[in-house]
């Protein structure tokens, strides 16, 4: 019975998994960065809601009211002013360039906050730890539900986004070939500019589940990056829905890991990436172009 | 005034150049067959009045308007429409999507989806169908329907023909008369001569990058393009060198 609940709870975190590599998964798919910072993005939105909640006793969920805008706004400026030019230089540069915004970050963060851990689960009140049993001994958590049905709720609203409003056929449309999408009309850096705003919009939530579920402190951020990035390869690159199902199976690889060792809570989960990648580099003939060509599809 | 005209135009793929020198003027309504052999410099030149390729030297002017330094997207808005060649349609998307992504430019004018599938009627029943999937045939009615959604003043083909079978060539020219029976600017790269000089009420030639003969379709031959296409006919010949 120990091992369903461990199954369940590897799902309830998954979902937490998903929510954090949304933004990633968004932003490779559409605009082919892997943003190495963005586990420091998610970090630094926690500590902005950490700050209205602790300073001004505001409610997370009614400061990501004032978050999510802030961090739209300054995803579209990182792009603009960052991004944009890393990637006229080449793959290499925004991945250097991102490196350093996630070396700044944290140690800006640690400059501001010091070392002291936080949390935002004070500030939710009985949420934080209230739970249901379901029977045969398996609990769901409350917050673990809600963090899953925003995940649910964030990709599939992305993905009818996607499909269904003009700015999301744009941004598809651009995903899969900037220089014909400019000769439809569309501006591609203006799309780039709003795909970033909305992938750093989603780390913002992301970062307030974060803040809710578990303590941070200025340097978390690398350790949910490499969470993100592994259930982005599992679920397959730039599928918003392969990165509900990668996130789902590293969250249950990572808690039946744990029910065989202390340690078998990260080993395990990181055993699954591994085993994804290097099939993936078998099915691809070996050939880490083909991979990297392999992983470059859009987010529909 | 002429609505598009080109001066001095050079434009270079890295060493190689491209175009070298080439001017022309285009009046609303004329329709411009650009011919030459492959690598004449017809898709650069047609590539660089788009915005697609940034110009070395001279200049683009639209509607009297210098538009050398202006993004394609926003040539788009202005009403330069480019059909590349090999169609490049959004192949995950479907063909309703790739129409309809062009039409947001919200450019006013006759095309709008249901106009264009009056134009190209094949495309109806494949409105739902992933654009990838489709024929080459379905794929250029596709590309210039998706063009057309714009509602370009100036329409830009690019190798119409290429890739696609007679069927499926005559198929779209057919509908594409329709286009051109409504009063289309078009400049058009095209490697069939014949239908070219059909189609055209100007002709030019093109060769290693230079207009090496221009004039009025009517008064063009088949020979006089083919020597000129060849190089048997150059600039200094006396041909009709703009």
């Amino acid at each position: 019975m120990i091992w369903a609940d461990q199954i369940v709870q590897g799902i309830f975190l998954g979902g937490y998994y998903a929510l954090i590599a949304c933004g990633l998964s968004f932003m490779f798919g559409v605009l082919r960065i892997i943003n190495l910072a963005h586990g420091s993005i998610a970090v630094l939105s926690a500590y902005l809601v950490w700050m209205l909640a602790d300073r001004w006793n505001v409610s997370p969920f009614l400061a990501l009211v004032a978050i999510v805008p802030a961090m739209a706004a300054a995803g579209w400026l990182l792009q603009r002013t960052v991004l944009e030019r890393s990637l006229r230089s080449g793959a290499l540069t925004p991945l250097l360039s991102t490196f350093g915004l996630a070396v700044m970050l944290d140690n800006l963060l640690f400059e501001k906050f010091g070392a002291d851990t936080r949390s935002l689960a004070p500030n939710i009140g009985d949420l934080a730890f209230n739970s249901w049993t379901v029977g045969g001994g398996v609990t769901i958590g409350q917050l673990a539900l809600l963090t899953f049905g925003v995940a649910l709720a964030l990709l599939g609203g992305l993905q009818l986004f996607l499909n269904r409003t003009p700015l999301g056929r744009a941004i598809r449309a651009t995903a899969e070939d900037a220089d014909t999408a400019e000769l439809v009309g569309i501006d591609s850096r203006r799309v780039y500019a709003a795909a970033a705003a909305i992938a750093i919009a989603t780390v913002a939530i992301a970062g307030t589940f974060l803040g809710m579920r578990a303590t941070f402190d200025p340097y978390t951020g690398p350790a949910q990056l490499i969470f993100a990035f592994e259930a982005i390869v599992i679920g397959g690159t730039g599928s918003l829905w392969g990165t509900l199902i990668g996130g789902i199976v590293l969250g249950v690889a990572q808690n039946l890991g744990s029910q065989v060792s202390p340690r078998g809570f990260l080993i395990a989960g990181h055993a699954v990436f591994f085993v994804v990648l290097a099939a993936r580099f078998v099915l691809a003939g070996r050939d880490p172009r083909t991979l990297f060509g392999a992983l470059r599809r859009a987010p529909i | 005034m002429s609505l598009l005209a080109v001066e001095q135009l050079d434009a270079r793929h890295g060493l190689l150049q491209a175009v070298r020198g080439v001017s022309f003027a285009l009046a609303e309504g004329e329709i411009l067959a650009l011919v030459g052999a492959n690598g004449a410099g017809k898709t650069t030149l047609l590539r660089s009045i788009s915005g697609a390729h940034r110009i070395s030297a001279g200049r683009v002017l639209f509607d009297g308007a210098d538009i050398s330094a202006v993004r394609a997207s926003a040539r788009v808005r202005m009403g330069i429409a480019l059909v590349p060649e090999g169609r490049r349609l959004f192949a995950g998307m479907t063909v309703e999507e790739n129409l309809t992504v062009a039409g947001e430019t919200r450019r006013r004018g006759h095309w709008n989806l249901e106009t264009v599938l009056e134009a190209f009627p094949m495309l109806r029943p494949l409105l739902r169908r992933r654009s990838g999937d489709l024929s080459g045939g379905q794929q250029q009615a596709a590309a210039i329907g998706r063009a057309l959604m714009t509602n370009p003043r100036v329409l830009l083909l690019d190798e119409v023909s290429l890739g696609l079978s007679p069927v499926a060539v005559n198929m779209v020219y057919e509908s594409l008369q329709g286009v051109i029976a409504g009063g289309a600017t078009i400049v058009l790269v095209e490697q069939d001569l014949s239908r070219a000089l059909r189609i055209a009420t100007r002709v030019a030639c093109m060769l290693e990058g230079r207009i090496v003969l221009e004039g009025k379709a009517s008064d063009m031959t088949r020979e006089r393009v083919t020597e000129a296409y060849f190089g048997l006919r150059r600039p200094d010949a006396g041909s009709a060198v703009s």
